[in-house]
């Protein structure tokens, strides 16, 4: 069996709608058990107090911020090279699950850091490509409602999400390429050192894989959605043709 | 309840805000699926009415 066997929307709509409410029931469960365990079972840092149940929400949302803008950009030179209609309709169903991710990580880094920090906003390199990111997410949709012609909306907004590309490796990595600022680096990291405290890591690491989940769920519902809604703009072209 | 002290604010609304953006997502795009879905069966009824 190929990867390449779900460009095929028939195929992906058999196989979606099988999955989709199994990873709906998990990423309910998942994001539930992690933000309650992070909310009511961990105890408040000694420096951050109990500002610091807010990492719960902040870090997987950002996370899935740069990293839907990724899979967008895998999913826009998939179409752009091959030209499977499902990876562009993928790609657009994945931007307002994204933009709500970025704004997420905008409103709960800006209400943590107005008591951490003394500011709710800094042009530091990492909040600054954060917006920058979430004006991206916006230009993308925009452009998709602003085409008529569908493969004209998925070749440009591919273009667009190529050049996006730049401010979500920036939004990633700001806090590494730069030291100025006051973001501080990752809250994750492959090397155990760099990570925040176990019993702060456990819940995150469950949210963030119920966030995961959710935007998994999310984009299969919004692929089948758009998918549909392409075969619904045809029939009516058919329909005032005739 | 936690005592979340005098940060109580701060967490309770980064909370709450983001679960309603969550909520509101989901409630759009199972609201959008609902519409697009309604409108196909309407418009392949219609497709097959006519010999289409």
């Amino acid at each position: 069996m190929s990867l390449w066997e779900y460009a095929n929307p028939k195929r992906f709509m058999e196989t979606s709608a099988r999955i989709l409410p199994w990873v709906a029931g998990l990423a309910v469960l998942t994001t539930a058990t992690g933000l309650v365990w992070g909310f009511f079972f961990t105890p408040d840092d000694f420096r951050m107090g109990a500002t610091v149940k807010i990492i719960f929400l902040h870090v997987p949302s950002a996370t899935m911020a740069t990293g839907i803008w990724f899979m967008m950009l895998i999913a826009s030179l998939i179409w752009l090279i091959r030209r499977h209609h499902v990876s562009a309709l993928a790609a657009k169903a994945a931007a307002p699950i994204g933009v709500t991710m970025t704004l997420i990580a905008l409103v709960t880094g800006a209400i943590w850091g107005q008591p951490m920090w003394g500011t709710w906003w800094a042009w530091d390199p990492r909040l600054t490509a954060f917006l920058i990111l979430f004006l991206f997410y916006l230009g993308y949709i925009a452009l998709w409602a602003a085409v008529e012609n569908p493969d004209t909306a998925a070749d440009l907004t591919s273009v667009l999400c190529l050049v996006g590309s730049v401010f979500a490796v920036i939004s990633r990595y700001a806090a590494v390429f730069w030291n100025q600022g006051l973001h501080q680096g990752a809250s994750l990291s492959l090397d155990r050192k760099e990570n925040v405290a176990d019993v702060f890591w456990q819940p995150l690491v469950v949210s963030l894989v119920g966030f995961g989940l959710v935007f998994v769920a999310l984009l299969l519902l919004g692929t089948r959605t758009e998918i549909r809604a392409r075969r619904l703009k045809a029939l009516i072209a058919r329909e005032r043709m005739a | 309840m936690p005592d979340l002290g005098k940060y109580a604010l701060e967490v309770l609304s980064a909370y709450g805000i983001s679960l309603l953006l969550i909520a509101g997502l989901v409630v759009l795009s199972l609201a959008r699926a609902a519409r697009v879905r309604r409108a196909l069966d309407e418009a392949e009824a219609r497709s097959r009415a006519h010999g289409r």
